[in-house]
This record gives C-alpha cells, structure tokens and sequence, in this order.
C-alpha cells in the first residue's frame, strides 16, 4: 500500500514527460522545417559569391532568373527582347576570356584580370559577363553589376521552371511539382475511391463471416507493404503496361504513378469506410428491408448514407497518402520536373523531388533551402488534409 | 372476423438453441394481438417470424407452418420476400429513423417499391402523417432532417413510414417501450386508431398497455405459448397460474 503511494506518482510523471517530450519534438521538427524552408525565400538565385555584369552603356540593369537561364542556354541573343538595346547577346565567363588573352596578358596570378574584363566587356557592349567576385574584386570600370530578384514567395508557387541546378541563376518554380502531385493524387483517388468504396461494401455488407475473416487480414496486409515493393511492382507490371496499351515512348508516366499510388491508398480507404459502414445500426437495415426494400437498395440508400461522413474521411485519408508517398512515386512517375499536360507524360512530384535532389544539394545552400520550402508546402498541404479529416468525421458525432 | 394470420406448429432454433417450441396460434383480421412475456421468451422472434426477418440471423432453422390469408409465408420464391414484407409492415423497439429528410422518410417505401408518381407520393405522405398524428407537427420542416425530431415524434415517423405502403399488418416491437408516458399515450392512441384498418401485432413488456390496446394477448414463457385468449379473460381470470403469476407481478 506504502509502495503504491510511492509508484503511483512516479509512473504519472513518466507518462507525463513522455506525452511532453513527444509534443516538443513534433514542435521541434516543425520548427526546424519551417526554419530552413522560410530562410530559402529573399536569397539570390545567382551563386553565392558570384555577379553578373553589363557595360555601362547597356540599359537592362535588372533580369529574373527564367531570364538569365534563357540568355545563356542562348534562347535570347538580342538585348531588344529583355527591353534593351538592339544589339547581339555576347556571353562572357572565365572560359572565354581564358581564349581572349594571353596568359601574360593576364598575369601570373590573374592579377590584371579585372583590366582583362574590363577591356573585353568595352570591346563588346552587348557582353554579359559571370565571374567570381573575387576575381572582379568589384572594381570594373567598363562595367555594371546586374540586380537580379530575390526568391520570392509568389515567384516560388507561381514559377513554372524547377532547374534548381542550372547555371548563373537556379530558376525554382514549385508549379510542375504541385501540379504534378495533385495531378497523380488526384487521378489515383479517382481509380481507388470506387474500387475501396465497392470491395468495402462487400465486406461490409455481403460477404459471409468465413470469406470476411480471411479477405479482412489480406487487405489490412497491404498496407504493411514497403512502398519501395510497390514502386518495384509498378516498374515492372504497371509501367510496361502503361507504356504497351498507350503505344507510349515511355511507360513512366503520372498514369502508372496514378495507378500504383491507387493500389497504396486502397486499404486505407477500404478499412477507414468498412468501418463506417459497419457502424449504421442494424435496426436501420432492417426498418429498410422491412419496408420491401432489396439488400441493394438497402445499401444503396440507407447503409452508404448514414456512413458518408466517414467515407469522406476514408477518401481524404486515402488523398493524404497519395500526396506523401515517396519513394513508388520517385519509382514509376518518370521524373521530370515539367508541367504536366497530359497523364501520359512524365511528371515529378514534391516527395519524390525531396527525395531525389536532397543529396546532391550542397548542405545549407540556395538548392538545399529551396528543397526544405518544398517540404513546408507538403507539410501544410497534409495539415489541410488532417484537418478536413478532423472536420468531416466530428460531423457524424450527432 | 377471419383469420389473418396463422401460425401452425411452429418450431424455430438459432443454430442449437430451440427458441420457439410448437406454437399454434390464430389471429383475426382488424384486431389487435398483444404478446406478452419475460424478456428472452420469444415473443419478438415470434413477431419477427410474420415478415421473415429472422431470415436474416444466421443459422436460423424453421419448422411448421406460417399462414398469411391462407398462403404459407415460408413456402414462397425468396425473390417474393420483399413482396411480402410490403404487406407486412414493421415498427421497431427504438426510433430507427433513415438519415433523410422527414418527408424522404415516408417516402422512402414507396420509392424502393418503384412509384415514382411525385404528387401520388406527396398526397400518400401526407396522409400517412395525418394518421400516425404527426402532420401538424412537421408539416413546415419536411425537408429537416428526421434526426430533430424528438423520440416520440420520431417513432410516430416511423409508424408513418409503416404505413406509407399500406400493408395489411403491422408489426410492432414494443413500440414504446424508449419513449416518455406522454408519448406512450399518443403511440397508444394511435394503435386504437388503426386497427379498424390494419390487423396489429404488438410485443409489449408493458402489462397495463396490453390491457389498454389490445383484444387478444397471448403470454409466452421460455419458448412456449402458455395462453392465448381474449385480452379480458388473460388480465381477469387467466386459465394457467404461470399466467396469473406473471401477470401479478410475482416474476419476469
């Protein structure tokens, strides 16, 4: 009894600190996201550490990122369609200068290198010139620093381009990675939904107790697959599939993604609505068949009705999964980073874009933030789901 | 007075246990049959044997003969089952109201049943509302949910659902047994109503309302019928002392 009195209190404060720590470490990592996420935006999308440059005479002081990508994969090569001058787009970085002047002419020790550039870019107005800054020391004469726009928020959700890698400036538009998950999601809900509505049905309503006890396990089963097995499954049955039926150049594409995504979400829809169905009260079913009504009108029009509001929950339950799974969406969506047009293309989504990009993004760099931003979008976009989840089911509490 | 209903030697099990033993019993049309008893005698699987609702337990077993207008309910093609439960109409122990509107509600049996006529099923709405003594009450919130309504409006709803088919007979499984005394009345009431058109069958744990409403009662004690006679006879001078006993109040 004395020893009691003793335990009792320990165990409460156990408890306790397990339920706070828990709490704080969820804080804790929520905190750390939005951190790395939020510090992505107001950065440069030029290098660290490096400038652009233009002559003095030139009038374009300030260009985007989409628009430096286009002046040096050469789809702009006139100042006139950036709002300048009509003249030819010269590109200049170490390489050419490197060709341009002699190594004397450079110096040793690239000393006179800033009067190199400086001579160049006179020579040729319509230069635009990317170098270190520690090779311009910021002492060119000839030449003027362009201002290129800070990652902004909206420039981030609205941006159609995802080249995190490329070269003055990275251009990250989240659209084709947003559209592609909702596309994919989407598309998936839309095959598992019917099919988890119409096997939990079954289970719920028709099949005999002996086939329910072994189909029960089977699907709950399912779910406990790795999604890495699933990917496998879709790389090689659905994919091919895919690819053969449509006459496709390749068979990766949002609809396998669709579809093997459909496959993951259904347990999750067929157990979370098998149980609303079960909870419709049998008196119901019977007033309802009492009336004359068949079993399928029975079900069609009493036991699916009582048991929408939890159907719905299976639904978005079912969406929340589609939209975080990772690794089978890396594995069947073909992975490109483009704005999807049609199912049948490739498209890339937010988990598996984390997932793919995150080790060759140099630690704390403009990439690595950029990715961390992704994770916040994904984090709030499963915070709605939750809460709709929340919202849909307290509305069968009556 | 015909005979409604008849029930020949009937015997029903769920899988081992033998819930009804031999019962043989009359009904006549436009009366009101009371059933009586401690709980787990038989009377509501007895009641449920009229519309084969126990089809629907498994393991049940049958034996005997179930007559209604003469023709063995047991014997027909189960694709006339729901036929038959159209005739047979049910009310049941607590409100069981459909997630739907009041007026969905009572509409409810005549559009499974396939009438799709909609001024025929709004007059029949109406009308079976009026006579299960619900219309003044409802009849500015029809398209409210069924679930706002208080218990007792409920189970009148559900009586109107009942008879929105026009059934010949009606089930019904102690009908207030979840309601207040008020609402008890008015379901009371109701059942006096009624059975100048429909022949009623009501299980009831409720000795003072089996006197109230009712013309026959038969008293059923472990799977048996120990009496069936007329309502006054069983409540003045019973013939068998269980009957005396359960009635005084001595057990169940």
């Amino acid at each position: 009894m004395r020893l009691r009195r003793f335990t009792e209190p320990v165990f409460e404060s156990l408890i306790k600190i397990s339920g706070y720590s828990t709490g704080f470490i969820v804080l804790l990592i929520v905190i750390f996201l939005f951190k790395e996420g939020i510090s992505f935006f107001n950065l440069s999308p030029v290098d660290e550490g490096s400038s652009l440059w233009v002559h003095n005479s030139n009038p374009v002081k300030k260009l985007t990122a989409p628009q430096i990508k286009d002046i040096f994969d050469q789809k702009i090569t006139n100042w006139k369609a950036l709002g300048g001058n009509d003249q030819p787009i010269s590109l200049c970085t170490l390489d050419e200068l490197g060709e341009a002047f002699t190594e004397e002419q450079l110096g040793a020790k690239f000393e006179r290198l800033p009067a190199c550039i400086d001579s160049y870019i006179d020579s040729l107005p319509g230069t635009i010139g990317f170098f270190p800054d520690k090779q311009t020391a910021n002492a060119l004469k000839n030449a003027q620093p362009v201002q290129v726009d800070k990652v902004s928020f909206s420039k981030f959700i609205s941006g159609t381009e995802w080249f995190p890698t490329s070269r003055p400036a990275a251009s990250m538009g989240v659209m084709p990675l947003l559209l592609g998950t909702l596309l994919v999601s989407f598309f998936a809900i839309l095959f598992a939904l019917p099919l988890g509505l119409a096997a939990a049905v079954y289970l719920a309503e028709i099949a005999d107790e002996r086939v329910r006890r072994i189909l029960k396990p089977v699907i709950e089963l399912l779910a406990g697959i790795p999604s890495v097995v699933y990917g496998f499954f879709g790389l090689v049955v659905i994919v091919p599939l895919v690819q053969s039926t449509f006459n496709l150049p390749v068979g990766e594409t949002a609809l396998a993604g669709s579809i093997v995504l459909a496959i993951m979400a259904l347990p999750t829809i067929i157990t979370v609505s098998e149980d609303a169905l079960r909870t419709t009260p049998r008196a119901m079913k019977e007033a309802s068949l009492a009336l004359g009504a068949s079993q399928w009108q029975t079900i069609r029009k009493v036991v699916v009705p009582y048991a929408a509001s939890g159907i719905t929950a299976a639904a978005i339950l079912g969406i929340g999964r589609a939209i975080g799974e990772t690794m089978a969406a890396l594995m069947v969506t073909g992975n490109s980073a483009i704005m999807p047009r049609s199912l049948l293309q490739p498209v890339r989504t937010i988990p598996a874009t984390i997932a793919a990009e995150l080790g060759e993004a140099p630690f704390g760099g403009l990439h690595f933030k950029a990715l961390f931003a992704l994770g916040c979008i994904l984090f709030i976009i499963t915070l709605i789901i939750n809460f709709l989840v929340e919202r849909v089911s307290a509305k069968r509490v009556r | 007075m015909g005979n409604k209903l008849e029930t020949i030697d009937v015997n029903l099990y769920y899988g081992d246990f033998h819930a009804l033993k031999g019962i043989s019993m009359f009904i006549s049309e436009n009366s009101v049959t009371a059933l009586i008893g401690p709980s787990g005698c038989g009377k509501s699987t007895y009641l449920r044997l009229f519309n084969r609702m126990n089809d629907l337990i498994p393991n049940t077993r049958i034996e005997g003969q179930v007559l209604l207008d003469g023709e063995d309910i047991y014997q027909i093609k189960p694709s006339k089952i729901d036929h038959l439960r159209r005739n047979v109409g049910m009310v049941f122990q607590k409100p069981n109201p459909f997630p739907k509107s009041i007026f969905e509600n009572v509409a409810y049996g005549l559009r499974v049943n396939g009438i799709t006529d909609k001024s025929f099923i709004g007059a029949q709405v109406e009308k079976t509302l009026r006579q299960a003594v619900l219309w003044e009450e409802v009849k500015d919130k029809l398209k409210k949910s069924a679930f706002e309504l208080s218990g007792g409006q409920q189970q009148r709803l559900c009586i109107a659902r009942a008879l929105a088919i026009e059934p010949s007979v009606i089930l019904m499984d102690e009908p207030a047994s979840s309601l207040d005394p008020i609402s008890t009345g008015k379901i009371e009431d109701l059942i006096f109503e009624l059975k100048n058109l429909y022949t009623i069958i009501v299980v009831t744990h409720n000795m003072q309302q089996a006197g109230r409403v009712s013309d026959y009662t038969g008293f059923f004690y472990l799977g048996n019928l120990i009496e069936f006679d007329k309502t006054k006879k069983i409540f003045t001078n019973p013939s068998k002392p269980e009957t005396e006993n359960y009635i005084t109040g001595r057990f169940g």
